[in-house]
């Protein structure tokens, strides 16, 4: 009706065309429901570690409720610093080069607007997390898919990736641990796509939001490997290694240009970051470190049990690296991931998340959370046998 | 073996399968390290917590500070054995400060718990002051929580 009023759309045409995420009906489907015994939540079970929520209690006691300068509180920024040199061996100048954004989320919506031109392609490989794709073409880019499979661990054959790139391609965005796969990339992976990013001069974006729910071994980041730092901005955030989703706190670190023509967008458009949020981020690396590893332990646990679980039923599936997401395969079922969902849901109430969710190579997979009790991730492996049985 | 002691101390229900599962070891390994730990007497019981206030049996705890003068050649563990061998006696600690022996009685009432004070402790030899505060509530022991909680409300779903 309202379209017929008017000879023009009155929604602009990028964004008419995002496709509604293939999932909607199934999450209308999930919200309509109660009861559940849900491996569906990509957030932590957790709620944000007590000594961070007492400090934005006293920050708030004493009126700490201002704007701050467009690129954070200095101290909060030094602290990120020093956190990333401490934890992935790379340095950033705290004055220009780290920028806090609100949310992770927030982070790769400056940093692709900033870097890309329409048209330009941006590759990325998936399955994906699911807001990627819309935000590239959002930023008036284009999306190139790379697909990764179940049979290669879902790791990105660097080779497959330099065969995607044209003259128009700007930048490779990684995210590793994944959602929804839980896979990382190790060190030689991650030095032939930073080889691949130097012939053509392109710039890379790095996901790297999970690193600190890394169980074999230490997280790599690529800004920490040779000719990489230059060109690579790295997206992370607060959300998921100190379980505070709700509190919107992220940051980019990266060269000065890029990140200085973030911080150019962030400005007008969002001015700054709640203070609250980043006196508690700061608060976060102060003393969070000992809750963080405890909530790390407990994931790592769930992640042996889940995977265990899940092979045991018949669902193939890989012991993931990092994150706090299984995805196994559901090939043998014969059904498609949103009709095993949809049965799982309506016939065990529990709810997972359909791998045609995430892009390119998530058919034929599920993603099941385990940021969730033992007891809960028993109930859904219970929930599951029960309906393998009967397919 | 100390990363199942560490399971244990806050799970002690936990089976060796389970154990095993959150560890990446196999069963047998999992149940050789519990009784590793119970027959070096590294574990020496497993007990429920409970909520005094769901359990509503009228158990009744004191602490009591106690002030002793410590025994020549003997020190306090020969003071705090006459002690802790009640079996009123729930818990008992030597701690620096103020005083020597902090010590929980349990009893079924008031009465009970003073009239042991009053008899057993006080009348002791080397005890020479005893200070007695009663529990009106728990809200958090052994690092749990005695209290009811809001759960957290997160979507059920989300990407
Ligand atoms: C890979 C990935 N990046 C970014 C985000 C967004 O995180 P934030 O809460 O920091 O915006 C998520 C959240 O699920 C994610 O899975």
């Amino acid at each position: 009706m309202t379209e017929a009023m008017s000879s023009r759309a009155r929604v602009a045409r990028v964004v008419a065309g995002l496709k509604p995420s293939g999932i909607r009906e199934f999450f209308d489907l999930v919200m309509s429901m109660d009861n559940l015994v849900t491996l569906g939540v990509g957030e932590p079970d957790f709620v944000t570690p007590w000594t961070i929520r007492e400090s934005a209690m006293f920050a708030l006691e004493h009126g700490k409720t201002s704007y701050t300068s467009n690129w954070g509180i200095l101290e909060l920024r030094e602290s990120i610093a020093d956190y990333v040199t401490r934890r992935f061996s790379v340095t950033y100048d705290p004055t220009c080069e780290i920028l806090p954004t609100v949310g992770g989320s927030q982070g790769y919506d400056l940093i692709l607007r900033a870097i890309i031109d329409p048209g330009d392609e941006v590759i990325l490989h998936t399955p994906c997390y699911v807001a990627y794709e819309p935000m590239i073409l959002l930023a008036g880019g284009v999306p190139v898919a790379v697909e990764t499979s179940f049979d290669e661990g879902f790791r990105l054959d660097p080779r497959r990736l330099a065969a995607r790139v044209t003259a128009k391609t700007k930048a490779i965005l990684l995210n590793y641990p994944s959602n929804p796969t839980g896979t990382t990339f190790d060190r030689a992976t991650l030095q032939a796509i930073a080889d691949v990013a130097q012939e053509h001069d392109l710039i890379l974006l790095s996901d790297e939001i999970y690193a600190e729910l890394t169980y074999n071994g230490a997280h790599t980041s690529v800004a920490a490997l040779p000719g990489a730092r230059e060109r690579t901005v790295v997206i992370s955030g607060f959300s998921k290694a100190w379980a505070m989703t709700g509190w919107r706190i992220g940051y980019l670190a990266g060269p000065p240009d890029l990140i200085r023509a973030a911080c150019r967008i962030h400005q007008y458009s969002m001015l700054c970051c709640p203070i609250l949020s980043q006196l508690a981020a700061l608060e976060a690396l102060r003393s969070g470190g000992e809750p963080m590893r405890e909530m790390v332990e407990k994931y790592e646990q769930r992640r042996r049990v889940i995977v265990t679980g899940l092979n045991e039923v018949g669902l193939p599936c890989h012991l993931p690296d990092g994150a706090f997401y299984a995805f196994p395969s559901i090939a043998s079922t014969g059904l498609t991931s949103a009709q095993f969902c949809r049965k799982l849901l309506v016939e065990e109430r529990v709810a997972i998340v359909p791998g045609s969710a995430f892009g390119a190579g998530g058919e034929g997979h599920v993603r099941c959370a385990y940021a969730a009790s033992f007891d809960t991730i028993q109930r859904a492996l219970e929930g599951i046998d029960r309906l393998m049985r009967r397919l | 073996m100390k990363q199942v002691l560490d399971l244990l101390r806050r799970e002690a229900r936990l089976s060796p399968r389970e154990i095993a599962d959150r560890l990446g070891i196999s069963e047998p390994a999992a149940a050789a390290a519990v009784r590793k730990l119970e027959d070096d007497g590294v574990i020496v019981g497993y007990q429920a917590l409970v909520r005094p206030d769901k359990a509503d049996d009228g158990r009744l705890t004191g602490i009591i500070e106690v002030k002793v003068t410590p025994e020549r050649n003997r020190g306090f563990d020969a003071i705090a054995r006459r002690i802790y061998e009640f079996p009123e006696v729930k818990l008992c600690y030597l701690v620096s400060g103020g005083y020597d022996l902090l010590v929980f009685v349990e009893g079924d009432s008031l009465r009970d718990v003073a009239d042991f004070v009053a008899e057993k402790l006080a009348t002791l030899e080397h005890v020479t002051s005893t200070t007695t505060h009663f529990i009106l509530r728990k809200y958090k022991e052994s690092g749990v929580k005695l209290v009811d909680s809001a759960a957290a409300d997160r979507l059920p779903v989300s990407p």
